[in-house]
């Protein structure tokens, strides 16, 4: 029974080392494990023209702009800052305006200049049917609506 | 209650009875989970068709973390109690826990280029996932590393308990850090962020997972405990070999 | 036959939606039938060493 226990003992206490340990090295790694800033983050950050890094957040209504030989302009907020974003390149299908977008790149006065866009969707998941109803009820706090539903709206 | 199977005929005896249930139940569960994810379920508002991934996604990757889990806590038993079975079972679950595993990282990789863009990242969640695969392989290459069976039994099983420290890291990966990986839809507070239509898919694949682990895992406890037993035979073999020329090399060394 | 191609074509995801269900069957199908034959040839391995039947069929009859 003794000798059960010294394991018991022994085995609790390593893994609560192994515990320690792991936080550590976690927290000390905490901005390469990070995989995106949000623009409030990024302006706490205020990184130099050749960091490479990505950031993350909703594409801001109404800013999309395609300006000519392929470039799409818009704006990344978490509705506390906003970036500006260049890029030119291919888009993932779900990229709109009021979706979650990470954006890989670096910072060139002032304005974000994109390698690589990502659409990020939300942990939501619903028929299209429901999501049409929660919206005419005004009550809608997800993302924008499935690919094409806003085409209406832009130039 | 678990000393009641250290005996292995016990155990195998019980085994019988219960692997035909779980043979039942993958099936009928797994067919019913096929027919509600593949017809009788809506496309997403967002996603489209390719929610019906998630009904394979999730499902893997929730076996992923219950295999390790129970791996973990075999190799536990074994160190802690000695329970003569326990080393067994641990060997029996981590090639389940793979392939799991590996299922959850290529159905997360075919979701995940049309819906992000990208075949992989390294965010997080997904890196912790990997290293899970890792793990897996880890403890099956040490198990069998070495002549000694039981030495390799104590290595690997050590791995495996220094190695759970990444369950509760790919659980809360998405919420400790930003990722790309989106939160959690089903355990989360405030309730499942998953319409009811959408949810009986994933349940009834997520139950067909787990009865076909115990279907596996009952066929491959058989094969261990045969494998144990195969050992003891010819681990006796040896012995009476060797016990024999012995006689023969003393009866020769007096005949000289 | 027009609700069988839509149904096929998984609203144009068809090349990521069919190849994920296929590669979990080949996978679980595989694991299943490896586990299988491991059970099946270590029956066999200890049948082998520990003979059961030449007690009720006496000596000779081996197969």
């Amino acid at each position: 029974m003794k000798r059960k226990h010294k394991r018991l003992t022994f085995v609790f206490i390593a893994l609560l080392l192994l515990g320690s340990a792991a936080a550590l090295v976690l927290t000390a790694f905490e901005d390469n494990i990070v995989f995106f800033y949000s623009p409030t983050e990024l302006a706490e950050k205020s990184p130099g023209p050749n960091q490479r890094l990505r950031i993350g957040g909703l594409v801001e209504d109404g800013s999309v702009a395609k300006p000519g030989d392929g470039v799409v302009t818009f704006k990344i907020t978490d509705t506390a800052s906003t970036v500006p974003v260049r890029y030119k390149g291919i888009l993932p299908d779900l990229f709109r305006e009021g979706q979650g977008v990470v954006a890989e790149g670096r910072m060139r006065d002032g304005v974000f200049q994109a390698d690589e866009v990502l659409a990020k969707h939300d942990e939501n998941y619903m028929p299209p049917e429901v999501a049409e109803a929660i919206k005419k009820t005004g009550q809608w706090k997800g993302q924008g609506d499935a690919p094409g539903a806003a085409q209406g709206k832009s130039e | 209650m678990i000393h009641r199977f250290a005996n292995p005929t016990r155990f195998l005896r019980l085994a019988d009875r219960i692997q035909p249930w779980a043979a039942g139940l993958t099936v009928v569960l797994g067919g019913a989970g096929l027919y509600f994810a593949l017809f009788s379920s809506p496309a997403d508002y967002q996603q489209g068709e390719t929610v019906r991934i998630m009904y394979i996604h999730v499902p893997s990757a929730w076996m992923a973390l219950f295999c390790y889990t129970a791996l973990a806590a075999a190799c536990a038993t074994a160190l802690i109690w000695k329970h003569p079975l326990a080393d067994l079972a641990a060997r029996a679950t981590a090639p389940i826990g793979a392939c799991f595993t590996l299922l959850a990282l290529a159905t997360g990789s075919l979701w995940g280029k049309p819906m992000w863009g990208t075949w992989w990242v390294w965010d997080a969640r997904l890196t912790s996932v990997l290293i899970l695969f890792f793990l897996y392989l880890g403890y099956m290459a040490l198990n069998g590393a070495f002549d000694d069976p039981e030495r390799g039994q104590k290595a690997s099983a050590i791995l495996a308990l220094v190695g759970f420290i990444n369950v509760p890291i790919i659980k809360f990966s998405v919420d400790w850090w930003n990722t790309l990986h989106q939160p959690a839809s089903v355990i989360k507070m405030g309730g499942p962020a998953i319409h009811p239509s959408m949810l009986t898919p994933l349940l009834l694949m997520a139950f067909a997972f787990k009865a076909y682990f115990v279907w596996v895992l009952l066929m491959r406890m058989r094969g261990e405990i045969n494998a144990m037993k195969i050992r003891a035979v010819r681990l006796r073999q040896v012995h009476a070999a060797e016990a024999t020329s012995a006689d023969a090399g003393a009866a020769t060394g007096e005949a000289r | 036959m027009s609700g069988m191609e839509t149904f096929l074509e998984m609203g144009g995801h068809a090349g990521y939606i069919w190849p994920a269900y296929g590669i979990v069957a080949l996978v679980l199908a595989g694991l299943w039938l490896a586990s299988r034959r491991f059970v099946r040839a270590s029956n066999a391995e200890l049948e082998d060493l520990n003979p059961r039947a030449r007690r009720k069929r006496g000596s000779g009859d081996e197969a």
